[in-house]
């Protein structure tokens, strides 16, 4: 609970360092200021779940474990800011401010014990994200994304108003411990079911999962590519963990037909992720489409949700880390550059070694190659799948993992075998930083995968 | 002391040469693959003395895997045939040239790294993570270092890449489907599992996806040829003298015993595969114009040979292909490493560029020749003790095996003069040719003394693995 109030109170401290001109030293502070909620969060991590405001917020192992990851994960982004908005140093605080906000609705999102405030989470995120996406206000592409991205989200959030209000109808409640426990009687009206289809409906909308999965591409490559890493890293992480907590909350036993509904939607995810995928010359529109598929493998857990919050866990993390690995070096390789197409992958191998080899470190990962946090990652989903008996579903997985080796390895023959077509450009710093410690951190969890598996 | 001291060595191995130096690196290299060698013979003397080099620690909790290394006689040759290797490939890599050295030798170090690994490695999963490991490093060492234009070299290294990333991930959903079942990865546990016939056939295939396509079994082997044409000579070594050992190790260690049923039910089509592969490969090396192409298909023929002896399910056959892949190993790194010296001399790897070399060049025609005999297992050769010993095992099953396995003889015997007389004799050339120089002769000696120290003398190998394949036999007939 104090994790959230710090968290907004940092956001408020932005807002004032415009007012007092300080805005050179925003990111530096900020990023202390998240290291201390960081360190508060991991003291509200309790064995016992609290609760909060009559329910409102429900501070579980669930939601610190995720929340930590978001404060990681914004830590990372938020400094990447510092050079990327070089040119805008007028608004750098409304920036970060912004991006502290987001964390808020994300922390919100997975510490919701009541429906209202799930909602109000999820549109703290969206309008936080609407704003990024169309942040380069001069560029058509940007206004477009933005436009495109708020159109859909919009409806998608309607979508989930409905179906929460078809849910109260049925439940006369949205506390969410009050939904499941009615949800065990016989007798359920036929709209709780439409209710929690719709919500499912609404999130997978905001996880980018087939067939919801449209708006992604235009999005992610119009946007301002840091812009595109926080939705790819932790948009998606905290859609998933969301989703995950409801249907684990809320559908206590999941039935066999929706059982079939999320295989059929993970593989067709996974599918179309990763045949689209193989086509794209954009890195940005690669990686959404790569994300798409990440998003049905990470559907896998529903399948399982007694067992598999761990799983869920460390599954994001890696993907996450590795997200922010591939976009510290996309941000710096195309820092001068007006688009974000292989070609100006070209011969990095030769032009910055250590980059380059971050960068095929973390498609590595995405690919699942052992040591690489990805690897255990989908070692363990698979495990807990065929636990439950999807072997079919597995196998189809793997047909995946093998696919999506086609269009990793593209970007990394690019950087190998090319010629660079441009000279060096001197790296700043802050993107080794981010980019060696977030490959660094995924590794770890290669190697020490019981830490984060455990936490859960 | 313990195994798992050498995969430290070869680790910090690799890192330390990256950060000697392009200058220094190949000698760190050297310097640690010798380190290497030297400690895996101590390690093999502690085995013999009795002591325990096992390793065992508890390395993630759920699901249950195991930090375990285990050294019996069979990890332990497989072991000394790649540190015994390494620093033979390493040292004949001295002649060349390469941009980048502290990357190329580095790789190499933590390519030797992982197959080390992968022999040692008796939990399932934490032999799954090296067999993948040793593949990242080749595909880099080929993609980046090989010759030959990039847009063909690129396909052909990706191709090879996903092809065996393909076959492994079979593997993985096998070991993950045999855990669900056992709950654990340990072999000693796998071994003991009884499973349906069913269960059984899918994990049998699984597993052999993977290795047939490592190995490289027909109809698998198409990665193969271009990749060891396009790799530099070094990852061609790598490759074919010890990387492919890993799948006839794999098949030995973990696919038969665990699924003997199937094994048993599909004997005789998977040493029809290997025989097949044996003239395939013969055949296709006839038609060869490019001498590393050659002598890729002459490697498939000899694996073919070696499969086959693997899936008897006999002592003989599995001794006999156990002495084969060691032999196998240091010929084929010995012809490869003749291929390159003619290369670096002449800047052609097309056999119709070449030919009368031997009045130039005697002392390289008589140590080439030598290893093209061989090749071609001549008696008193280490080459004819496993061949002879494979073909006898699989004479006990059928005797047509026998004869079309034997076969590899004559048509080896017909390809190889062939390419030899191509390569070697005729006219002298216009070209000059330089006769090898003291450390290309040390190389070229070294492995020659290990082909005919063992082909008189292998009893102490016999002596070394018969109880390990013992006891991987009788896991195979316990259930009848």
């Amino acid at each position: 609970m104090n994790t959230l109030i710090a968290i907004i109170g940092l956001g408020i401290l932005c807002l004032l360092f415009e007012i007092f001109d300080a805005r050179k030293a925003i990111i530096p502070i900020v990023v202390i200021g998240l290291l201390a909620v960081l360190g508060l969060d991991i003291s509200e991590y309790n064995a016992a779940p609290t609760y909060h405001y009559n329910n409102m917020i429900v501070v579980s192992k669930f939601s610190s474990a995720f929340s930590g990851l978001f404060i990681i994960l914004t830590i990372f982004l938020v400094s990447l800011g510092n050079k990327f908005y070089e040119n805008h140093s007028t608004k750098i605080s409304d920036f970060i401010a912004i991006k502290i906000f987001l964390l808020a609705g994300a922390v919100a999102m997975v510490s919701f014990g009541n429906l209202a405030m799930f909602f109000l989470g999820i549109e703290v995120l969206s309008i936080a994200l609407y704003v990024l996406a169309s942040s380069n206000r001069l560029s058509i592409k940007s206004n477009e994304a933005g436009l495109k991205y708020f159109l859909m989200g919009s409806f998608a959030s309607g979508i989930i108003l409905f179906g929460i209000c078809l849910i109260y109808g049925a439940m006369g409640s949205f506390d969410i411990v009050e939904i499941s426990e009615l949800s065990r009687s016989a007798e359920l009206p036929v709209w709780f079911p439409i209710g929690i289809v719709l919500l499912f409906i609404g999130m997978l909308f905001k996880i980018a999962a087939v067939p919801f999965h449209f708006w992604a591409p235009d999005v992610y490559e119009g946007s301002p590519a840091l812009t595109t890493a926080v939705m790819s890293t932790l948009a998606k992480v905290v859609a998933i963990a969301t989703l995950y907590k409801l249907v684990k909350t809320m559908n206590a036993d999941i039935s066999p037909a929706f059982q079939l509904i999320i295989v059929i939607v993970s593989i067709a995810s996974m599918t179309v992720g990763n045949i689209m995928a193989l086509r794209q010359i954009n890195v940005k529109r690669m990686l959404a489409f790569s994300g798409i598929s990440h998003a049905g493998f990470m559907l896998m857990t529903l399948l399982s949700t007694a067992k598999s919050s761990g799983t869920l866990l460390y599954y994001t993390s890696a993907y996450a880390l590795a997200g922010i690995a591939a976009f510290a070096v996309i941000l710096y390789v195309c820092k001068t550059r007006e688009n974000e197409d292989i070609t100006n992958f070209h011969g990095l191998g030769k032009n910055n070694p250590l980059m380059a080899a971050i960068l095929t470190a973390s498609l590595l990962s995405m690919a699942g190659i052992p040591i690489f946090g990805g690897f255990f990652a989908k070692l363990f989903l698979f495990s807990q799948t065929i636990e439950s008996e999807f072997v079919v579903l597995v196998v189809i997985a793997v047909i995946n993992s093998i696919i999506s080796v086609g269009y990793y390895f593209k970007l990394i023959l690019a950087m190998y075998t090319k010629e660079p077509n441009e000279a060096k450009i001197p790296t700043p710093a802050v993107y080794y930083a981010v980019a060696v410690i977030a490959i660094v951190l995924n590794i770890a969890l290669g190697i020490f995968p019981s830490f984060v598996l455990d936490l859960l | 002391m313990n195994v798992s001291l050498l995969l430290i060595i070869l680790l910090v191995g690799a890192f330390t040469t990256y950060f000697a130096g392009d200058k220094l690196a190949s000698k760190v290299a050297l310097l640690f693959s010798l380190v290497a060698l030297g400690l895996s013979i101590a390690l093999l003397n502690a085995y013999n003395a009795g002591e325990n080099v096992n390793f065992f620690k508890y390395w993630i909790n759920k699901p249950t895997v195991v930090y375990s290394l285990t050294a019996d006689g069979l990890s332990l040759i497989m072991l000394l045939l790649t540190t015994a290797l390494t620093p033979l490939i390493i040292y004949s890599s001295f002649g060349n040239e390469y941009k980048n050295a502290k990357s190329f030798y580095a790789l190499i170090l933590f390519m030797t790294f992982a197959m080390s690994g992968t022999f040692l490695a008796s939990d399932g999963l934490l032999y799954y993570i090296f067999w993948e490991l040793a593949l990242i490093p080749i595909y880099f060492i080929a993609l980046i270092w090989g010759n030959g234009d990039t847009e063909e070299r690129k396909k052909a290294v990706v191709k090879f890449f996903i092809y065996t990333l393909a076959g492994s991930l079979f593997m993985l959903i096998a070991f993950v489907y045999l855990y669900q079942k056992t709950g654990s990865f340990l072999i000693q546990d796998l071994y003991k599992i009884e499973l349906t016939q069913t269960e059984q056939f899918w994990i049998f295939w699984a597993f052999f996806l993977a290795y047939a396509i490592k190995i490289p079994v027909i109809p698998f082997h198409t990665w193969q040829a271009k990749v060891y044409q396009k790799a530099p000579t070094v990852g061609t070594m790598l490759l074919s003298g010890i990387m492919l050992k890993m799948g006839l190790y794999s098949v030995l260690r973990w696919q038969i015993p665990i699924t003997p049923v199937a094994s048993r039910t599909y004997l005789p089509i998977l040493i029809g595969l290997g025989i097949a592969g044996v003239i395939y490969g013969s055949i296709v090396a006839l038609r060869q114009k490019d001498l590393k192409k050659l002598l890729a298909y002459s490697s498939l023929a000899h694996v073919g040979l070696i499969a086959a002896g693997c899936y008897t399910l006999n002592i003989d056959g599995l001794r006999g292909a156990v002495l084969q892949m060691l032999s196998h190993g240091f010929v084929v790194v010995g012809l490869f490493f003749a291929a390159e010296i003619i290369h670096r001399r002449f800047d052609t790897r097309e056999i119709a560029n070449m030919g009368g070399i031997r009045t130039q060049a005697p002392k390289f025609a008589s140590l080439f020749m030598i290893l093209v005999l061989a090749s071609v297992a001549l008696p008193t050769t280490f080459n004819f003790v496993g061949e002879f010993t494979v073909l006898y095992s699989l004479y006990q099953i059928n005797v047509w095996f026998a004869v079309l396995g034997g076969t590899t003889i004559i048509l080896g015997a017909y390809y190889m003069l062939k390419m030899y007389q191509q390569v070697m004799l005729g006219e002298t050339n216009k070209k000059v040719f330089a006769d090898v120089t003291l450390h290309e002769t040390i190389v070229l000696v070294l492995i020659i003394a290990v082909i005919f120290f063992f082909g008189l003398y292998p009893r102490p190998i016999n002596e070394l693995i018969n109880p390990s394949l013992d006891q991987i036999l009788r896991t195979v007939n316990r259930i009848q």
